[in-house]
């Protein structure tokens, strides 16, 4: 009886093996999510953060560093407090704190480790340490901030935070998570993957409570951390200070670069602001601040700020009509026929030399026009746009329209007006020609430079033709790796026969010329050109580039001050005492030095920009 | 001496082998669960024997004893005593809430010294021998009323005890005599009638209502679309298409209702669960997730023996009791699984062939009784290891830890096991 049944129920059994390999090959075979799982699950990675590389000076000194700093957990299944009130005082905290604290910890978990106070200081530690024999289920772990020897490289340096969810996003090699520290700006970013070094990763086995249960593999999987590399720069710490504090009440920037090396001495971002106040638990507060100030003190201004190089710019004028043979040191050029000024000087014999002593307008507009219409044929308009070709083929040569590769991220190409510039200006070819365009002969118009930029054109006239592209960083690391692209001279095609007569003109611009007495260096040769570069927010901004001393010279410079008027007035004296203070290590003209010190040019730019400064702004402020 | 002799040729030795190699690899799974690299202990350390792997090579050692003790005993004690040790596992059940101890929030354990014996796992054996002997009964037709009334009482008997013990799960298993009714002439429309009940309430509880519904109209659809001519014409079949389907509608609604007004709240849980292990997932989804990860990731060939990092950690909890699967999952793959699976079903069907061999009817229900057990406790183990059965605190017999567990199961096999050997000396009736 019923024999056939056990045929029903063998298939049913069958169906229902068959059901459970079917789900389980789709559990182990198909469907990989769960070996992703399972990873998360019983192997915690533990990422060890190493030491940021620090940061040198020319002299060796550091600038930059990491101050350790303790974070103390709780861990509430061995955590026992005998004595509540000691461990309250030997910590500073509140007995509400204490037991808030110790509540979270408890509602977080039993046997995994609580954040119970952030970032002790080092003194703090060293205080509380032995007495933690008492406070059994507390533990240590160390973390760095960054700590700045001066208050006056900031700009340059950039700071370090936590790294933003734009960036976490967007990064290329998936290195950092959530709350991860990078360079923002400044050589911390530029450099951050040789500052950072190499995170270590420890994998560790954990039971379900979270409990280590020892090293995964063996540790064999596991990846020690690599200290970050340091960073030897080419920057003078005491010249830094000395020039930062010289731009104090001011706006600009100061760029000197030691010629033969291109190396940056010193570059002063003004106004700026204390690094150490993006150092730390505060960052956030004093960021908005910064972030929000009206002048900018976060803004890195020698790579990046718009300016018009004003008259610096006839130096490359003249050298450039030199190398194209169009004019010789011998030319002569009157003030007739110019519609730009003069401002005054003696016109008996008006050539080369004495045009750049006196930056003489009219010299230069006709120097500008032969440029563009010498040897070249057709209409105006056709040779206008022969002439500029040739010249902007050569001027950007000194670093006009392109980046110099300097080692700082934000980098502005700035604006070199060539052919194809005015024909999409101007709306088509031959539309325009020299009454158009003269501006451009004595710096003004369309040209866009930043005081990077000047700095270096004041190396490559120091040099006689050449320059190395300006750097920060002169080596990386132990080894003192050296990117080859910063110790490669470019030649800027101009030959060094013409530089004589433009060297001798910026020697007397400096002696009888231009700048006025609070510039002269009484013992040094300073080679210099004052500018005076015109802006749609008012007033003037100041400009003189340099070098010296004439002969080996030892130290280029560019000094910008935004709404200071003429060059010879504020930025010559200040360039001059930042050489007199590099060469001869003091400074003897001690009334010079006050007087720049403490002259403000902020109501001029306050007035400029309708602002008033704001008694919250003022200590960021320098 | 010769009596020993005709015994070992007469005892089915592919069944023994099988029970044999689940054991052996149940402990060794069991070995691998509490295995610790840190605190490793060879079996010759007194401490070993506190470990699951332990304790479990004691349950081995002593179910041997278990198994030479049945094979001592008469085989016709069991048929002669079965309302005996029925009796006295229902008295023991009555008791236990009064005696017993509580382990795992379940009220339903005897502690004897060290030792904890759990009575419903016993329970199980006794009631197979009593219903088998009732069905003996020549007089006997499962198809009448008055027998099947009888048979659901030996059954229902011990199963409201266990549920008053608050051990549902086992209580559950005793459907699984349906199996062993239904072999010997209960009506076809029982188990099916269970077999259908089950689907409505798990559809009820996956799908929703209009998704049912659709289904069903499909269903029918179908049906009367295939049907003979005659028959689509006939208005009947129409009304009774739709009685059939309104009737279905209405029994998704009671278990609607059932689930979220009548069920207790950790038994809804429990339920919602299997539907969404996310629904809670560091509480009871987390036995689910976690075994499903830990089983998941074993891949194909598994991560090799001892080497799981799922099961060893805690990650799954009871991995050496009910979620003994997990580590064959994880350690041994989709390969070690299905031969298990495979090897199981190869099981079940070997104890049917012998069971249609009996000329008692006596073994041959009884027989049937061991493979719906066995097969029950499959299907609802491996079913929630895997998420496809809501999770009930059954083992999987042979490969699972546990003291009771083991003893019992091999008790209910090797009673069987001493009945097919002396099939011949048994009346046909």
């Amino acid at each position: 009886m019923f024999e056939g049944r056990r045929q029903i129920l063998l298939l049913f059994f069958i169906i229902i093996g068959l059901v459970f390999i079917g789900k389980l090959f789709f559990l182990q075979v198909i469907d990989d999510s769960y070996e992703k799982a399972a990873d998360n699950n019983a192997i915690r990675k533990i990422i060890q953060i190493p030491f940021r590389g620090e940061v040198y000076d020319r002299h060796n000194k550091l600038i930059v560093y990491n101050t350790p700093v303790y974070d103390l957990y709780i861990t509430p299944r061995k955590a026992h407090v005998r004595d509540t009130l000691q461990f309250c005082q030997l910590f500073g905290i509140t007995r509400a704190y204490f037991d808030s604290t110790c509540k979270q910890a408890k509602a977080y978990s039993r046997v995994k480790p609580f954040l119970f106070l952030k970032h002790l200081s080092k003194e703090d530690f060293a205080r509380v340490q032995d007495a933690m024999v008492d406070f059994p289920g507390f533990t240590f772990t160390t973390t760095a901030f960054r700590t700045y020897q001066s208050k006056a490289f900031s700009n340059a340096l950039g700071y370090v935070a936590e790294i933003n969810s734009n960036s976490l996003q967007t990064q290329k090699d998936d290195y950092y998570r959530q709350g991860d520290y990078v360079g923002v700006s400044g050589i911390e970013s530029f450099y951050e993957e040789d500052l950072r070094g190499q995170r270590g990763v420890k994998y560790r086995m954990v039971n379900s409570n979270g409990v280590e249960k020892g090293d995964f593999k063996e540790g064999r999987l596991d990846i020690q951390p690599i200290a970050g590399k340091n960073l030897y720069t080419g920057v003078d710490i005491g010249l830094q200070e000395y020039a930062d504090s010289l731009m104090q009440h001011k706006v600009g920037s100061v760029v000197a670069i030691e010629p033969a090396s291109g190396e940056i001495l010193t570059m002063v971002s003004a106004p700026s602001y204390d690094p150490s106040l993006l150092a730390g638990r505060n960052f956030s507060k004093y960021y908005q601040d910064l972030a929000l100030d009206p002048m900018k003190p976060l803004l890195n201004r020698p790579p990046s700020a718009y300016y018009r190089p004003g008259s610096t710019f006839k130096l490359i004028q003249a050298l450039v009509g030199l190398q194209l043979g169009i004019i010789t040191p011998s030319s002569v050029f009157t003030h007739a026929g110019a519609p730009v000024k003069c401002h005054s000087h003696n016109t008996s014999h008006n050539d080369l030399h004495n045009a750049i002593q006196w930056s003489c307008n009219p010299y230069f507009y006709h120097a500008f026009r032969k440029i563009l219409y010498e040897d070249t044929q057709g209409n105006t308009y056709e040779r206008s746009a022969q002439g500029l070709q040739r010249w902007s083929e050569l001027v950007a040569n000194f670093g006009f329209g392109r980046k110099l590769g300097v080692d700082l991220g934000n980098e502005k190409k700035g604006i070199l007006p060539n052919v194809e510039y005015y024909n999409k200006v101007y709306k088509g070819e031959n539309t325009w020609k020299f009454s158009n365009i003269y501006s451009l002969s004595i710096g003004e118009g369309e040209l866009v430079v930043n005081p990077l930029k000047m700095a270096n054109v004041a190396a490559i006239i120091a040099n006689r033709g050449w320059y190395v592209p300006p750097h920060l960083v002169k080596a990386i690391g132990d080894n003192k790796v050296v990117d080859p692209f910063y110790k490669t001279p470019v030649s800027v095609g101009i030959d060094a026969k013409h530089f004589g007569v433009v060297i001798e003109g910026m020697k007397d611009a400096v002696l009888h010329g231009t700048v006025g007495g609070d510039g002269k260096i009484p013992d040094i040769v300073m080679c210099g050109k004052t500018g005076t570069s015109q802006n749609a927010k008012g007033e003037d901004h100041s400009v003189f580039i340099a070098f010296a001393p004439k002969d080996n010279p030892k130290i280029a410079i560019a000094v910008f001050v935004e709404n200071a008027g003429f060059g010879g007035f504020a930025a010559a004296p200040i360039a001059s005492l930042i050489i007199e203070k590099y060469l001869k290590g003091k400074v003897d003209r001690k009334a010079v030095e006050e007087k720049f010190m403490n002259k403000s040019y902020l109501p001029n730019v306050l007035s400029v920009t309708g602002l008033r400064p704001s008694k919250t702004k003022k200590d960021t402020l320098k | 001496m010769s009596n020993q002799n005709q015994l070992v040729s007469k005892v089915d030795w592919i069944t023994v082998s099988l029970y044999a190699l689940f054991v052996l690899a149940g402990w060794m799974n069991i070995y691998s669960a509490v295995y610790n690299p840190e605190t490793h202990l060879w079996i010759f350390d007194a401490k070993f024997y506190d470990s699951n792997a332990g304790k479990q090579l004691i349950w081995i050692g002593t179910s041997l004893l278990l198994i030479i003790c049945i094979f001592a005993i008469d085989f016709r004690f069991f048929e002669a005593f079965a309302p005996i040790i029925y009796a006295s596992f229902i008295g023991l059940l009555i008791l236990v809430p009064f005696l017993g101890v509580t382990i795992n929030g379940s009220h339903s354990w005897f502690k004897f010294g060290s030792i904890t014996i759990q009575p419903a796992e016993f329970a199980k054996t006794a009631t197979a021998l009593l219903l088998a002997k009732y069905i003996n009964e020549p007089q006997v037709n499962l198809s009448k009323w008055k027998n099947q009334w009888i048979a659901a009482t030996i059954i229902g008997l011990p199963m409201i005890l266990i549920i008053a013990s608050n051990e549902t799960g086992s209580a559950l298993v005793f459907a699984s005599f349906l199996i062993m009714l239904y072999r010997e002439g209960l009506p076809g429309e029982y188990p099916g009638l269970f077999v259908g009940t089950v689907t409505i309430f798990v559809s009820a509880l996956l799908l929703s209502p209009w998704t049912i519904l659709a289904t069903l109209i499909v269903i029918t659809g179908i049906i009367i679309a295939l049907s003979p001519i005659y028959i689509q014409r006939l208005k009947q079949t129409y009304i009774k298409a739709a009685l059939f389907i309104v009737g279905i509608m209405f029994m998704v609604f009671l278990v609607d209702l059932a689930v979220n007004k009548v069920l207790k709240e950790h038994q809804r849980n429990r339920i919602k669960v299997l539907i969404d292990p996310s629904f809670d997932p560091r509480g009871l989804g987390y036995q689910v997730t976690q075994s499903k990860i830990a089983i998941g990731s074993g891949g194909f060939w598994g991560k090799g023996y001892l080497q799981g990092t799922q099961t060893k950690f805690d990650f799954v909890p009871e991995q050496s009791t009910d979620f003994i699967f997990c580590t064959i999952g994880e350690e041994h793959g989709f390969f070690g699984v299905m031969v298990v699976i495979l090897l199981f079903v190869a099981f079940l069907w070997r104890l049917m062939y012998l069971a249609d061999q009996q000329r008692s009817r006596f073994a041959r229900a009884y027989g049937y009784g061991v493979v719906g057990i066995l097969f029950f406790h499959f299907l609802v183990n491996i079913g929630m290891t895997i998420g496809l059965m809501p999770i009930m605190g059954i083992p999987l017999p042979f490969f699972s830890y546990g003291g009771s567990s083991l003893w019992s199961f091999t008790i209910l096999l090797f009673i069987f096991l001493k009945l097919d050997s002396h099939r011949s000396d048994m009346l046909s009736r």
